[in-house]
């Protein structure tokens, strides 16, 4: 049954637009498959690999600029972005992980934390290479109707949890879990840890990078501070995994489901709207207290609530 | 022929002297018991051997060649394999899967892998423990799992560090046996222990440090008999 979850999944979505949803509603759909995306990119380090960072957003900044300036620079379609942001985000990764990988726990968060605005800052500040603060703008969107933007996602979706999967079912999953629960052990053990955390660092860097680039081909226009803010991307990113569950499968999607929804719900709301970082900040210490292991983890634990009592284990 | 010889090896943190030159040298094939007070710098050793802390001074060969200089995973590679004091299973990962971990450093794929790791698990008891989640293991099955994944690396020596601190007698007996059997093997053991009975039955041959220096050498006999162990030991006793 199990086995069977993702291409069922994956076919109920493949004729979601079939049945003629909002241009709304397929948006809000775009938006938690795109999250479900930084969300694995963000569990293979993060969750699996066990080095949390706190500056997501600057792969996907990278991701969407890729695309932004080789539409702006060159001429040619964002959609270029998509290709290109791999190399872009492989040497990012790169760079950043010979500067932070050596540190570890609180000092590798912290470290990422001020990358992201590092990145933030320099994208504001090379004018001339990235308008600054103007953005960059498409001018002709590739489509009109949501539906195509919605395949490409779900496209790259499907990609990045297959290739998850069989990274995890891998040599490279066991080091990385190894590397998580101790270090020095498994150094000790015959595996060279800043290799693999590097490693990690890349897939992740490059999966974050390319859910920026169809960031940018989708809302047609960015700014320094919608792709590389340092609570909309890097916090959120860390929410939708811890929600959904770290170093799961699944944890990252019902994580991003949870997220997108809510986010609308609570801005949609006239007088608390402004307030969703501190409605946000509540959830997270909500869900450490009671789920530490997010939705997907500490499932059992939610069933159980409401089956009747004494059926408890 | 020796496999492991310590040359000179000082090591100090700051302004105290851990390790103060000590040489020794490991023969392939043997057990070398390594024991002292608490304190002496038995671990400290094993960590310098096993490339954590690069020696201050003096250096450490294996099979000829220099590893003092190397990372730790790098030093496994060439064929020493190590447990620790504190047991530091992956907690989060089953028998098994810790087990694969380490044996991929030698595995070509998964398969292969798992193959070692299933024959690490029989070698040391644990197979029927193998799906178990490894934090749930009591204490002398941790140390038993400690040693099947040293072992997954194929090891030709392997450093033990108080495998038997915290074991009950039957559980001592049983992990003798997988000593000897390791040694069976024609793997070289180097063992860090506080039972006399363990290390005086186990040993080819015992180094005995003090304060970070070797103050004996020799067959567990000799050792028995040396006034300054006794001394060593006794001193430990009245202070305790
Ligand atoms: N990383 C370290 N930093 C500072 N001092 C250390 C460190 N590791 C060990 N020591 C000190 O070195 C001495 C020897 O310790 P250790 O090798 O653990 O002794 P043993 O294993 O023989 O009981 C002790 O005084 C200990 O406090
Ligand atoms: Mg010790």
């Amino acid at each position: 049954m199990k086995k069977f979850m993702p291409p069922i999944i994956l076919a109920v979505l493949c004729f979601l637009p079939l049945v003629g949803l909002s241009s709304y509603a397929m948006h809000i759909l775009v938006l938690v498959i795109m999250w479900s995306i930084i969300g694995m990119g963000w569990n293979l380090l993060g969750g699996y690999c066990g080095q949390v960072s706190f500056g997501h957003a600057a792969f996907f900044g990278m991701g969407a600029y890729s695309s932004g300036l080789l539409y702006y620079h060159f001429g040619i379609s964002g959609w270029w972005g998509l290709l290109v942001s791999i190399p872009v985000l492989t040497i990012t990764s790169l760079v950043i992980g010979f500067i932070c990988l050596r540190l570890r726990g609180a000092y590798f968060a912290l470290a990422t934390l001020a990358l992201g605005e590092v990145l933030r800052v320099t994208a504001e500040n090379l004018v001339k290479f990235t308008q600054g603060d103007l953005g960059i703008l498409i001018k002709q969107r590739t489509w009109v109707e949501k539906t195509w933007y919605f395949y490409v996602i779900l496209l790259l979706a499907a990609g990045s949890f297959l290739l998850v999967k069989k990274v995890m079912e891998s040599k490279l999953g066991y080091y990385f879990v190894a590397i998580r629960e101790d270090q020095d052990a498994a150094n000790s053990l015959g595996i060279n840890t800043t290799l693999y955390k590097t490693i990690a660092l890349c897939l992740s860097g490059v999966l974050t990078g390319m859910a920026g680039a169809f960031y940018m081909n989708y809302m047609g226009y960015i700014d320094p501070t919608t792709v590389f803010p340092l609570y909309d991307i890097s916090i959120v990113t860390v929410m939708v995994v811890m929600v959904g569950g770290v170093a799961t499968y699944w944890g990252p999607v019902i994580g991003a489901l949870i997220m997108v929804f809510l986010a609308e719900v609570i801005r949609s709301m006239p007088k608390i709207g402004a307030a969703h970082q501190t409605l946000f900040g509540i959830l997270l210490i909500f869900i450490i207290i009671f789920l530490p292991n997010g939705i997907v983890g500490d499932f059992r634990k939610i069933t159980g609530l409401f089956k009747p009592r004494g059926a408890l284990k | 022929m020796s496999l492991l010889q310590i040359q000179h090896v000082s090591k100090r943190f700051g302004g105290l002297a851990a390790l103060t030159d000590v040489s020794y040298s490991v023969e392939k094939g043997k057990i070398l018991g390594l024991i002292g007070p608490n304190g002496a710098g038995k671990t400290t050793l094993f960590n310098v051997v096993n490339g954590f802390y690069p020696p201050t001074k003096g250096e450490v060969l294996f099979k000829e060649e220099r590893i003092s200089h190397l990372q730790p995973y790098q030093i496994c590679k060439r064929g020493v394999g190590r447990t620790f004091q504190v047991v530091r299973p992956l907690q989060r990962m089953t028998v098994l899967d810790n087990v694969i971990a380490s044996a991929f450093l030698r595995a070509k794929d998964k398969a292969g892998a798992e193959r070692i790791a299933l024959d690490a698990l029989q070698f040391t008891g644990l197979y029927d423990d193998r799906s178990l989640v490894s934090k749930s293991l009591p204490l002398g099955k941790r140390k038993k799992l400690e040693i099947a994944r040293a072992l997954a690396t194929q090891p030709e020596m392997l450093l033990l560090d108080e495998s038997f601190a915290g074991l009950n007698p039957f559980e001592q007996n049983e992990l003798i046996d997988i000593i000897r059997k390791v040694k069976a093997k024609g793997i070289t053991i180097m063992i860090i222990e506080h039972h006399m009975k363990v290390i005086m039955s186990l040993s080819d041959q015992v180094v005995v440090l003090n304060y970070g220096e070797k103050i004996a050498e020799g067959t567990p006999k000799e050792i028995g008999n040396n006034p300054l162990v006794i001394e060593a030991y006794l001193g430990e006793a009245e202070r305790a």
